[in-house]
């Protein structure tokens, strides 16, 4: 009785508390403004624009060449799949067929980007929730991929590579046996990352039945990729809609129906083995041929709708172009990944705890470029 | 799944004078009056047979003489998509329906599109500046915005 009247006494308040834009835990120049009540959140609220650039703006201005070089921008970590995203819309629209060696070259490209996308999220989620090794082992691993691209086309990390009709350039002689050694190198790594993380009694316990999204919720949010897999909600654009080689190449889409941060953890663990199966499909068959079929110097795409859908390392990517003949799209929409998937954080965090919050949202992967455009 | 002539015989069955077409596109496009816009997107939610239950675009549009939102939709359960478009009455006092209350996602997206089109979305829970700041004049993604400091024009 006594001790109901002393915790009367004690009015607890809510308050409103920035999270960023300069949190090493929002990966980027992402504000939220919270409404706490002590430790437990009431409200998340995204304010955003810190870097927007108004890529479509700019885009109704160039060339479709030029366009390409723009995506690198969104998602610098997938940048590879974004600009196949954009040249697979535009070769759709002039319907010009890219010889079998380009497609091949392309899906594997994709998804070592993709490795090498997770093996970086891999190591901030272990940051984020205090296990600072992780980042280490991450950048480790990625470094190899890193150096891979470096030779293939020039640039690490904003790599342009896909220009509309084929490749930039044709993959170098050393292309097959170095991503043969980081198959090799990475079949090791993975079971490690587990051991050091994924079985971490205190990890599982940080993240197990926290953030929980439902299935219904994930696809009323327009959620993708993981995020929404973990929520056991089947999307993989992939496998409903595949493009470049992905018809060729057997692999699993990995689901789990808990939806909680560590089914979102546990998807993109599995992922990496996935695409790493794609890749040992792959790097064996490359055809001879052509790495780029010719394209006029100004393109002009038909008057028409195009929509093309890819699967980044974040989820579904859309390109939608809405053509009148010229030389530049009428309007040019980025259908973000990391957009939908942020809008649903406001839902899964309110009635937990700021560190949760943390841990919730390193496993919606956000690029804040992404979201931004 | 539902073929094109189906999705169109059985919407045009709902709401009669719709406008359809599949030229120079790859889904079934639908065309609707302002007016019948939410109606039309609850029926393709809630009826067992469409169950757009996926909004994954939504895109604001400058037509010249009137705004728009394009909708991109598709059934996770069916696999079929559709394009639905509408278009505000007049470029001066744009306003649609929100479709925020059948897709959480719209909530979002719509406020994207009024933070760069000026759409006014009614029945938004929460319609205000997205990206741009608070006091920002304009909205960048019209054809006619105009800005000498930030933007190059060739």
């Amino acid at each position: 009785m006594e001790s109901t009247t002393i915790k009367s006494n004690f009015k607890s308040e809510e308050y409103f508390i920035n999270m960023g834009p300069q949190h090493p835990a929002t990966h980027g120049v992402l504000r939220l403004l919270l409404t706490i009540d002590g430790e437990i959140i009431k409200k998340v609220e995204p304010d955003l624009g810190y870097i927007h650039r108004s890529i479509e703006k700019m885009c109704e201005r160039d060339s479709y060449q030029q366009i390409v070089h723009l995506t690198d921008r969104m998602d610098y970590l997938s940048a590879n799949i974004n600009n196949e995203a954009v040249c697979l819309c535009v070769e759709k629209a002039l319907e010009l067929e890219v010889p079998e060696r380009v497609r091949v070259i392309r899906t594997i490209i994709g998804e070592l980007t993709r490795i090498s996308s997770h093996c970086l999220w891999w190591g901030v989620m272990g940051m984020d929730v205090g296990a600072l090794t992780t980042f280490f082992y991450g950048f480790r691993d990625r470094e190899m991929l890193n150096d891979i691209f470096e030779e293939t086309c020039g640039a690490r990390l904003t790599m342009n590579y896909n220009v509309p009709g084929g490749l930039m350039f044709d993959i170098h002689p050393n292309f097959v046996s170095r991503v043969k050694e980081f198959i090799a190198h990475f079949k090791t790594k993975i079971p490690e990352y587990d051991r050091l993380l994924t079985e971490n009694v205190i990890f599982q316990k940080r993240t197990k039945g926290v953030g929980i999204l439902s299935r219904e919720d994930a696809i009323s949010f327009g959620a993708s990729g993981p995020v929404a897999r973990g929520s056991g909600y089947s999307c993989d654009v992939r496998k409903y809609h595949p493009y470049s080689a992905l018809d060729q190449v057997d692999f699993n889409e990995p689901l789990r129906t808990e939806g909680d941060t560590f089914a979102r953890y546990s998807v993109r663990i599995e992922e990496m083995w996935e695409s790493l199966s794609i890749v040992e499909q792959l790097i064996d068959n490359i055809p001879e041929g052509e790495y780029r079929v010719p394209t006029k110097a100004v393109i002009k795409l038909p008057k028409g709708e195009y929509y093309q859908k890819v699967e980044t390392a974040r989820g579904e990517l859309g390109v939608y172009i809405i053509s009148t003949g010229t030389k530049s799209p009428y309007r040019l929409k980025f259908r973000s990944p990391g957009f939908s998937n942020l809008s649903l954080l406001n839902h899964i965090a309110v009635g937990g705890k700021i560190g949760d919050l943390v841990a919730t949202m390193a496993t919606l992967d956000l690029v804040i470029p992404d979201i931004d455009r | 799944m539902m073929n094109n002539e189906a999705l169109q015989e059985l919407i045009s069955s709902w709401l009669p004078g719709l406008e359809f077409w599949e030229e120079g596109s790859e889904f079934l496009n639908i065309e609707t009056p302002p007016d019948q816009l939410f109606g039309l997107m609850s029926r393709l939610k809630e009826d067992d047979a469409c169950q757009f239950d996926y909004l994954y675009c939504l895109t604001g549009v400058d037509w010249g003489e009137a705004l728009g939102v394009i909708y991109h939709l598709e059934s996770t359960k069916h696999r079929h998509n559709i394009v639905v478009r509408v278009q505000t009455e007049n470029r001066d006092h744009p306003s649609l329906d929100s479709v925020s209350s059948i897709w959480y996602t719209a909530e979002f997206h719509e406020r994207e599109a009024f933070d760069f089109f000026g759409i006014i979305f009614n029945n938004h829970p929460n319609l205000k500046r997205l990206f741009l700041t608070e006091e920002w004049e304009g909205f960048p993604l019209r054809k006619d915005y105009v800005d000498e400091i930030n933007m190059i024009i060739k």
